[in-house]
């Protein structure tokens, strides 16, 4: 596990650099109702400036949509969502969001990464770094769709540092890839938390929030269950529904 | 009347050595459509594509009329193009009545709604699969409409070609706005009706032939083009 820890939104990470004037992240009250099923109950939840944060919890705990809630992609029904002082959808172009399942454009490897440079009025010249920096600089003329998942996953994330993002949101990136796919996958993301990246990152793989992570967010019920310091989290659990995900038990 | 078979051989006839009249009536049949077809595009793209990305009060009643418009009877569109372009009308002193001008102006009104209709529903299935990546990129309407009808490049030609099928196979508005006019306004679908009342069946069965032959190539180019496009995981 990386050294750098955070201990709640006040505490910087030793040694990262505090980039991004989004942080500190504060969520009060959060509610979402999705066909007619609540997703986030009263959620509350503070971020520090910098770091890898890992939402871990049950499906249907709402991590999903609590990180498209955060980027302005979906409006709650009620709360208050507070990126230092500016709402989601005013910040939604400083952030960026890697998807499960990656939306790839029926284009090139490199159309799809010249794509999101020329939506944001950046140098094309920049996609050829961007491309060796994912691994996939030789694979720069293959049409993207016909990319194996990990490598899909990869130039999912070029783009999204194409952007170059104060905040990268990644959800449950590596679901379904093999060893290697997610060893290279968590290279590039430890090197964007490096670069200064503010990560929140969403897995039920409770080795990579080991790996990874520098804080935990444990949702259960639409609601924070337990939030601590990566180390002190797998110490010990403070929640039996905790205690049982990271076991591997049974969370109802 | 000539018996079928010799009809046959003398159509055949006529289309191998490349008779001038029929080259003529296909050249124009072609020259119409296929400017029809790009006028119809240029209208009809941008309206799906609108229609697909955005919500709007009224949105289901602009679909359903969308969807009613591509069923436009051609006489009744020949009808309405004829009324604005003759002498009386509003749009008379332009001329172009009895003009291969008004053939594609009937022949665009009769098939932008067909492009139209058929490239929203293209276009929004893939909008639905690029929306969250478009909104997290925050695009504006502009760019989103560009990069969806780009991407769905394959499939609307598709639907661009559907709608040249319909206007090089329709004759009733051809017939009032053109006239049907030796070597002005001849198309093929007047000139075989025409030669089939006659009863001077080879030209008319000639022209049929070539007609057929279009049909088959254009869907031999949209399988072909379609095929292209899934193999490099374009489509």
């Amino acid at each position: 596990m990386r050294e750098a820890i955070i201990h709640g939104p006040e505490a910087l990470t030793a040694g990262a650099v505090p980039a991004s004037n989004l942080l500190p992240l504060r969520v009060r009250g959060l509610c979402l109702t999705l066909g007619g099923r609540r997703i986030l109950n009263s959620l509350d939840l503070d971020l520090g400036p910098a770091g890898c944060t890992v939402l871990l919890g049950p499906n249907g705990a709402g991590k999903t949509q609590l990180l498209k809630v955060l980027h302005g992609l979906l409006e709650p029904d009620a709360g208050e969502v507070d990126w230092n002082g500016a709402a989601p959808g005013q910040v939604t172009s400083r952030q960026a969001l890697v998807f499960q399942k990656p939306v790839l454009l029926r284009r090139s490897v490199a159309a799809n990464v010249d794509f999101v440079l020329k939506s944001r009025n950046l140098p094309r010249a920049r996609r050829h770094a961007l491309l060796d920096h994912v691994g996939l600089g030789d694979k720069a003329r293959q049409p993207a769709r016909l990319l194996s998942g990990g490598e899909a996953q990869r130039l999912a994330l070029a783009r999204a540092l194409a952007t170059e993002p104060e905040v990268l949101f990644l959800d449950e990136p590596t679901a379904s890839l093999d060893p290697a796919s997610v060893n290279r996958i968590e290279e590039i993301v430890l090197k964007a938390v490096r670069n200064g990246t503010r990560v929140i990152l969403v897995t039920h793989d409770i080795g990579q929030a080991r790996r990874l992570a520098d804080e935990i967010v444990f949702l259960h019920g639409g609601r924070v269950a337990e939030q601590a310091a990566a180390d002190r989290f797998f110490a010990g659990p403070r929640t039996p529904a905790a205690r049982a995900h990271v076991s591997g038990g049974l969370v109802l | 009347m000539q018996d079928m078979g010799e009809a046959l051989a003398v159509a055949m006839t006529l289309v191998l050595s490349g008779d001038g009249d029929l080259v003529e009536i296909v050249g124009l049949s072609l020259r119409v459509s296929l400017t029809a077809t790009v006028a119809a595009c240029a209208i009809g793209l941008p309206i799906g594509a609108l229609v697909a990305t955005n919500r709007f009060p009224g949105r289901g009643a602009v679909l359903v009329v969308m969807n009613a418009l591509m069923g436009l009877p051609p006489v009744v569109v020949g009808l309405i193009v004829y009324l604005h372009l003759s002498r009386a009308g509003p749009l008379g002193f332009l001329g172009l009545l009895y003009t291969p001008a008004a053939m594609i102006i009937a022949q665009t009104i009769l098939i932008a709604p067909i492009v139209a209709a058929l490239s929203r529903q293209v276009i929004e299935d893939m909008h639905a699969e690029y929306a969250d990546h478009f909104r997290s990129l925050c695009l504006n309407t502009r760019q989103t409409v560009q990069a969806l009808l780009w991407d769905a490049r394959y499939a609307l030609l598709t639907v661009a070609l559907a709608g040249f099928g319909r206007a090089v196979a329709e004759v009733g508005a051809v017939m009032i706005v053109g006239g049907n006019i030796d070597h002005m306004t001849r198309v093929m679908t007047t000139a075989i009706a025409l030669e089939t009342s006659k009863g001077d069946l080879p030209l008319a069965l000639g022209l049929g032939i070539v007609l057929m032959i279009l049909a088959l190539g254009v869907n031999a180019l949209v399988h072909s083009l379609r095929l292209t496009a899934v193999r490099q995981a374009y489509a």
